[in-house]
């Protein structure tokens, strides 16, 4: 019963970690590449480490598997954030087939602050979409 | 309300020092065991809250659980098959949440689900940004996250 658990979750988090591996390679821009990469390593990184935690039936595996996931599921998103906003702000183009970017213009250039609300129109709010896939590749 | 969980903290490591077994499993149960009878004893009380929210952050979890299994399955399928099946677009989103905690923790289960992410939150915390891989329509996404997660998560926290 045990071994039939452990089976499914090990799968399960290594075709996911390979999932995210082939996303690299596949996805059309640096921000679908980025949204794919992080989830899946994570969702299989946590699955992986499930299984130890099952598997040795030590309380000090347990202890360091759920001290482990913990801290990977608070840094994961903040490092994604962060890489995603700059990627943002130094003018990485997004895929030729983003159908809306809301975020466009919102930034004030000097002070780096973000508006909520549209303040003045005479700034240039036009989404930075490629054109062809050679931009973004 | 966290009287009531150290209280039920304090009952579950009683019950592991006198059965004697450190396992994960045995402390959950002796939560549980503890749960019931703080329970019991609390029934009179006019502050309820605590034995209302346990239940829904149980099942917000497996929700969350379920949610993150559907969108990976989804993306999976997008990232082995040679068509692109995505629209992706920057979504603006208004939040309900006003505090850093709650702030703090909507964001994390956002940029966890496959397919949305986080990019930025402006100055005044009213608003985020999100990167979202399947978006049909702006307002449904914005609706379906304010009706599901969004709501789910501010009942357990307020």
């Amino acid at each position: 019963m045990i071994e039939i658990v452990l089976a499914i979750l090990s799968t399960v988090g290594a075709l996911s970690i390979l999932f995210a591996s082939i996303g690299i390679l596949r996805m059309p821009d640096f921000y679908l590449r980025l949204s794919v990469t992080v989830k899946a390593s994570t969702l299989g990184v946590g699955l992986l480490l499930i299984c130890a935690a099952i598997m040795f039936p030590d309380v000090s595996v347990t202890t360091k598997a759920i001290a482990i996931i913990f801290f990977l599921i608070i840094t994961a998103p903040i490092g994604a954030h962060m890489i995603g906003r700059a990627a943002y702000f130094t003018g990485t183009p997004l895929w030729k087939g983003t159908i809306i970017d809301e975020l466009a213009g919102m930034y004030n250039e000097e002070t780096h602050e973000l508006e909520s609300e549209e303040s003045d129109t005479d700034d240039d709010d036009t989404p930075n979409i490629a054109k062809t896939d050679e931009e973004t590749e | 309300m966290i009287k009531n969980f150290l209280m039920n903290l304090l009952l579950s490591a009683i019950w592991v020092a006198l059965t004697g077994s450190l396992y994960y499993t045995n402390f959950l149960f002796g939560f549980m065991i503890g749960f019931f009878i703080l329970w019991i004893m609390n029934r009179n009380e006019t502050d309820q809250r605590y034995f209302y929210r346990v239940p829904k952050i149980i099942s917000f979890v497996f929700y969350f659980l379920w949610e993150l299994f559907k969108a990976n399955l989804q993306v999976a399928f997008d990232v082995i098959t040679p068509k692109y099946f995505f629209k992706p677009g920057i979504v603006k989103y208004p939040m309900s949440a006003r505090t850093d905690f709650e702030i703090n923790l909507l964001t994390t289960m956002i940029s966890l689900t496959p397919g949305t992410l986080i990019v930025d939150i402006s100055d005044d915390k009213k608003t985020i940004y999100i990167h979202v891989m399947y978006l049909t329509d702006p307002e449904t996404f914005v609706r379906q996250t304010q009706t599901g997660l969004e709501r789910r998560l501010l009942a357990i926290l307020r």
